[in-house]
């Protein structure tokens, strides 16, 4: 069973020692294990809820206005925010940055280590943030710190988060904000 | 890519930091007519780097993102040098090649942006030092210009490769002695502008980068005509004030200097270019 952080690095990511893939489509992945898309959404709330200083990292897709499904999202992260009383922490740029990034108020995808650290996140939801970035960014928390990733993706998902939901379009959004607030009753948060 | 990506959500915008809102508020961005004179009001495309203090390419550099007429639709293609530890700072779209690749890789980049958004204009902006641009890479430079690419393509002739610490460059004029040259240079600077008129660039420019709005005028030009004609060549000089040992504040001291000699300000315009630039005058955008 695969684990959270913080696993080190090593030539190759965690997911490929873990023998973990990408879910095929209408599955999730709860760490190395094939779900149902309700369980890891039950999860991924679950997670987000018991855990300390949860946080909701939204990427350029839903910061921006670019399209309607990103002025849709914009929303629904806004809802789940309250929902999961997450903090949102936006990754805007994934520019790297001189001559440091200000932890308290970004993320990073070339060290997102730095805000976990600092602002002490135990969970996060990585939404909106272009792949290939997502890619590297999961990667790099899963080596150095013990946080419990979430990544909500509308193409194929991210095997190096803990829980991998994908395609994740406004209206599978709409059913987790659902799921989080059956969650969050029975939890009594 | 359009000017949305830089709307932001409003239901996010109270996340996000100052710098981004600014980007969208109060850039000049979308506006055509943006220029140098904007520097001081508005937000920049570029404002942090990790350039010498005081180096000219700095600059040189503020000044061009600030001149681009269409920096959204706007792809640098750039090379390794100093110039290019800028590029992971600006706000547009950059591609970084293997050192003087450029213009191939800007040459296949326009033209395969043309079959795709066919009715989009997209400028392709080559920007990278002397050693990548008319040493190690003149190769692509030239052959670009032949095939008559519509690029426009930006050297930054400081005269030295500064970013490995100082080797003579073509482009060093002939007896300057570097930190690894000590013996000085053999042999005369390469008359780079010349060569690129003689190899079908439309439009050609050579001056320093003393004065931002004449850095403005060449660089709008350079787009436009590229844009519409065939490839266009800047030559800049952006001394590096390390290598040359100045200090940081002497650099524009240095380019005035040099505006009076072998680098004083020279343009080439073909008549059909000249049309262009006529055209795009009346239109208020230069
Ligand atoms: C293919 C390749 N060859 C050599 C280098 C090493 N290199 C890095 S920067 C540089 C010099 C750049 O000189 P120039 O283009 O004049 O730019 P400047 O640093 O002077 O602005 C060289 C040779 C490289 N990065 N790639
Ligand atoms: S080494 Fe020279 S060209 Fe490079 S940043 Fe410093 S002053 Fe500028
Ligand atoms: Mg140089």
């Amino acid at each position: 069973m695969a684990k959270l952080g913080p696993s080190g690095f090593s030539p190759y990511p965690v997911a490929i020692i873990d023998k973990v893939l990408n879910p095929p489509p209408g599955k999730a992945l709860l760490f190395d294990e094939l779900v149902d898309e309700e369980v890891a959404m039950r999860e991924a709330a679950k997670a987000m809820l018991t855990r300390e200083n949860p946080t909701i990292f939204p990427g350029p897709q839903v910061l921006y206005a670019w399209n309607e499904d990103a002025k849709k999202k914009a929303k629904q992260v806004k809802e789940l925010a309250q929902v999961l009383n997450a903090k949102i922490i936006p990754m805007y740029d994934y520019r790297p940055k001189y001559p440091k990034i200000n932890p308290e108020v970004e993320i990073n995808p070339n060290h997102p280590n730095l805000t976990i650290w600092h602002n002490n996140i135990k969970a996060c939801i990585f939404i909106g943030v272009h792949c290939h970035y997502a890619n590297v960014a999961l990667k790099i928390i899963r080596a150095e710190t013990d946080c419990f990733t979430i990544a909500m993706c509308s193409l194929e998902g991210h095997e190096d988060a803990m829980i991998t939901l994908r395609d994740q379009h406004p209206e599978e959004l709409d059913k987790f904000i659902e799921i989080a607030k059956q969650v969050k009753a029975e939890l009594g948060k | 890519m359009s000017f949305k990506v830089y709307q932001i959500n409003p239901e996010l915008k109270d996340v996000m930091p100052q710098e981004i809102i600014d980007l969208e508020e109060k850039s000049t961005l979308n506006n055509p007519k943006r220029g140098v004179m904007d520097l001081p009001f508005y937000k920049e495309l570029i404002e942090e780097h990790s350039l010498c203090a005081g180096c000219p390419e700095a600059a040189a550099l503020r000044y061009i993102m600030a001149s681009l007429p269409n920096p959204e639709d706007t792809i640098i293609v750039n090379s390794t040098g100093c110039t290019s530890l800028v590029f992971p700072h600006i706000a547009m779209h950059t591609v970084h090649s293997l050192f003087g690749n450029q213009n191939a890789v800007a040459s296949g980049i326009k033209r395969v942006l043309e079959y795709r958004y066919p009715d989009r204009v997209k400028d392709v902006v080559v920007l990278a030092g002397d050693g990548a641009t008319v040493d190690i890479g003149l190769d692509c430079t030239l052959q670009s210009f032949f095939r008559q690419e519509k690029i426009t393509t930006i050297c930054f002739d400081n005269e030295v490769y500064a970013n490995t610490g100082g080797q003579e460059s073509g482009m060093t004029p002939k007896g300057h002695v570097f930190k690894m040259a000590p013996k000085g240079k053999q042999f005369e600077k390469v008359p780079m502008w010349q060569l690129a008129i003689d190899s079908g660039c439309k439009y050609v420019a050579r001056l320093t980068v003393s004065s931002p709005k004449r850095v403005e005028s060449v660089i709008k030009k350079a787009v436009y005509v590229a844009r519409y004609l065939g490839p266009t060549y800047v030559h800049l000089y952006t001394p590096c004030i390390l290598e040359i040992g100045l200090n940081s504040d002497q650099g524009l001291e240095e380019m005035r200097a040099r505006d009076k000699e072998r680098f004083e300000f020279f343009e080439y315009i073909t008549p059909e270019a000249q049309e262009v630039i006529d055209r795009v005058k009346a239109e208020g955008l230069l």
